[in-house]
């Protein structure tokens, strides 16, 4: 997944909203001082002097689609969003305990978690990066807890290592990084490194891989308090006479290299996942619901887009009522604009009645496949993974086609709780998604008791979401290859005449809500300079 | 379909003895797909989006029906879209290799389109691939 610096961002807000924009950006951001409470940073002084009271339609009530209509609406201008589910969100959504959800297909599954407990089924992480999302959080006041990207007491599984038994990331990370420093302080000690390095700054390497690989005196992997600091203890340490701490054993460098779990270690290394997360308090959701209340009856809900017509004069867009099997029913009815924000996934779009688009655009809205993509909720009983395994938080991987286990960053040692005992990409969403939902939580309940056995015992009930199957998406997200990018992106990207398209989509952060924040912003700053020159 | 309280029931005895396995039969390991049947190759993929008897579904936007859908007819059509992908519906080229496309493509004609004829080849495949 592409991500973007700051450095990058500031530029491009700059590039698209001009000077003073961007210094609303850089206040936002605690990089300048100035900046009014209230206003959003990419437009801060940036939609002025809008035509008041002209029209706007923005289709999707997605995060793209309520912060293009919010901004708008800021502006003066009046806006009108059409939504086909009943509820704003999109793929930004929350299943609690009473929320009933049909598939398409015509599978209905019925949420049964505890209150409290919820399932993220879309987006669940936020970077710290992610200015846009976060500043909307601020302003409109969603509370914000971490969200645990690394556990080092979380487990690495796979079914071909270690006999199946999952192992502590702590200890996998611990002896990989020290077996592979105890190596390379042997070729140093061997002289083999002579060549790129003078003996001061081999002195000093030794001194590195010391510390780093916990090694001892003589830059060996040993049994001891070091290493025990790293990768935990047979024996915790305690108070009296019976509370010396027992040291673990590390295993060699062959066992780490051949389990393969390794390949785990640098999740939480990558940009868009190191610490600190965030997750909106009870549930994603949070944030579309706040959006949407900043645009009281400015949203209709289930209503289904089946054409798009523009011409010189505005935007018509002919939509029906959604009926209860989430097909179109009723009357078309025809509503008219000055201009359209279409924040539509393009998995949608592309089969809609477009008229008047550009044969550019219409061929790159044609052009992105979707991704597949499963998530599983399950509720439990019991805490178990807190109770028995210390696993607070944090996220699980194995190669088991449920890919993680994903563990809850709030109510800690509540009674119960859920899981995400599902997060499937690749060949396995596409398995998981053929499935009815009642096989989906069997299997993922098969595959994560390898690595919880408890799960038989102390499950209550599952509830999954495969994004094909979603009857507003038809997919997971946008899946841009560089090839297609680079054939259509800009034009993608570009108002046509009088619609301009918005959502992560649109952006460099595909699946990511930040690209539908950033997205939307470009959007209506081009739909902005529009009105005003026409 | 709601979450049957049988068929979680059964998942617990399964899991509970032992003797459920991540669905060996079901699930593919890695990035390809390992499925080499038409029959099981449709159940893990197609039905996805085109349903488990091909009939389509309707939301927002539409997977049309394969069920006795005349696009069927033409095999090189039909293998193409799996090879690489139309509009939303994602190109399978890459995790399927042409036995498997040719015995999807055979198996979406014969039982869905209701349609006579030899199989289509591995080789016609290799010739739709870009």
């Amino acid at each position: 997944m592409n991500t973007t610096t700051r450095r990058q961002f500031l530029r491009s807000v700059g590039r698209v909203a001009g000077p003073t924009a961007m210094y609303g950006a850089m206040a936002q951001l605690g990089l300048a001082h100035a900046g009014t409470p209230g206003k959003t940073f990419a437009l801060d002084g940036g939609l002025k002097g809008a035509h008041r009271g002209e029209r706007v339609l923005v289709l999707g009530a997605g995060v793209a689609g309520l912060v293009s209509a919010l901004e708008l609406q800021r502006a003066g201008y009046q806006v009108e969003i059409l939504e086909y589910n009943q509820r704003p969100g999109g793929r930004s959504w929350t299943l609690r305990g009473g929320d009933r959800y049909t598939e398409l297909g015509g599978a209905t599954q019925e949420c049964r978690f505890d209150k409290g407990q919820y399932l993220n089924p879309g987006p669940w992480r936020i970077p710290y990066h992610h200015h846009g999302v976060l500043s909307y959080c601020k302003q409109l006041g969603v509370p914000l807890q971490p969200f645990v990207q690394v556990n080092h007491n979380a487990y690495l599984h796979s079914q071909r290592a270690f006999g199946g038994k999952p192992q502590r990331m702590r200890e996998i990370a611990a002896d990989f990084n020290g077996s592979i420093d105890e190596l390379l302080a042997k070729v140093v000690q061997q002289h083999q490194l002579d060549q790129p390095l003078d003996n001061d700054d081999q002195a000093r390497l030794l001194d590195a891989l010391r510390e780093m690989g916990a090694l001892d005196r003589e830059y060996r992997l040993r049994a001891g308090p070091q290493v025990s600091e790293r990768r935990g203890y047979v024996r915790d340490a305690g108070g009296g006479a019976d509370g010396r701490p027992q040291d673990s054993q590390p295993m060699g460098l062959s066992d780490v290299l051949r389990s393969g779990l390794w390949r785990q270690l640098s999740n939480g290394m990558n940009y868009e996942f190191q610490m600190p997360l965030f997750q909106p308090v009870g549930g994603m959701d949070a944030i579309p619901r706040a959006l949407a209340r900043q645009l009281p009856g400015r949203i209709r809900y289930g209503r289904r887009v089946a054409a798009i017509a523009q011409d010189e004069h505005g935007v018509t867009v002919s939509h029906q009522a959604v009926g209860p099997d989430g097909r179109a029913s009723g009357p078309m009815q025809q509503s008219k604009a000055a201009w359209c924000v279409c924040a539509l996934p393009l998995s949608v779009l592309g089969q809609l009645d477009l008229g008047g688009f550009s044969a550019a655009v219409q061929e790159a809205i044609e052009a992105v496949p979707y991704a597949a993509s499963v998530k599983i909720g399950l509720q439990f009983k019991r805490r178990f993974w807190e109770e028995d395994e210390a696993i607070y938080g944090g996220i699980s991987y194995t190669d088991l086609p449920i890919q993680l286990i994903g563990y809850p960053n709030y109510d800690f040692q509540a009674r119960g709780g859920v899981l995400l005992g599902a997060y499937s990409w690749g060949p396995n969403a596409f398995e998981y998604s053929a499935m009815a939902p009642a096989d989906r939580v069997r299997h993922a309940l098969a595959q994560g008791a390898k690595i919880h056995p408890q799960y038989p015992a102390e499950f209550l009930s599952g509830v999954s979401v495969a994004w094909h199957r979603s009857p507003f998406t038809l997919g997971c997200f946008a899946l841009w290859d560089e090839p297609t990018r680079a054939r259509h992106y800009d034009t993608l990207c570009t108002m046509d005449r009088r619609i301009v398209l918005a959502g992560e989509h649109a952006s460099y952060l595909p699946a990511w809500q930040e690209g539908a924040v950033l997205s939307a912003h470009n959007a209506i700053e081009q739909l902005h300079r529009r009105a005003l020159a026409a | 379909m709601k979450l049957s309280l049988p068929t979680l029931a059964l998942a617990l005895a399964l899991a509970a003895s032992g003797a459920a396995h991540a669905g060996d039969d079901v699930f593919s390991q890695g990035f390809r797909f390992q499925q080499r049947d038409g029959a099981a190759l449709y159940g893990a993929i197609c039905a996805g989006c085109h349903m488990p008897r091909g009939q389509g579904a309707q939301g927002a936007g539409t997977y049309p029906a394969l069920a006795g859908n005349p696009k069927l007819v033409a095999a090189g059509y039909v293998g193409n879209l799996v090879v690489n992908g139309r509009r939303a519906m994602p190109a399978f080229g890459g995790q399927l290799d042409d036995e498997q496309i040719a015995a999807v493509v055979t198996y979406v004609r014969r039982e869905l389109g209701h349609i006579e004829g030899d199989p289509v080849r591995a080789a016609d495949i290799a010739a739709l691939r870009r």
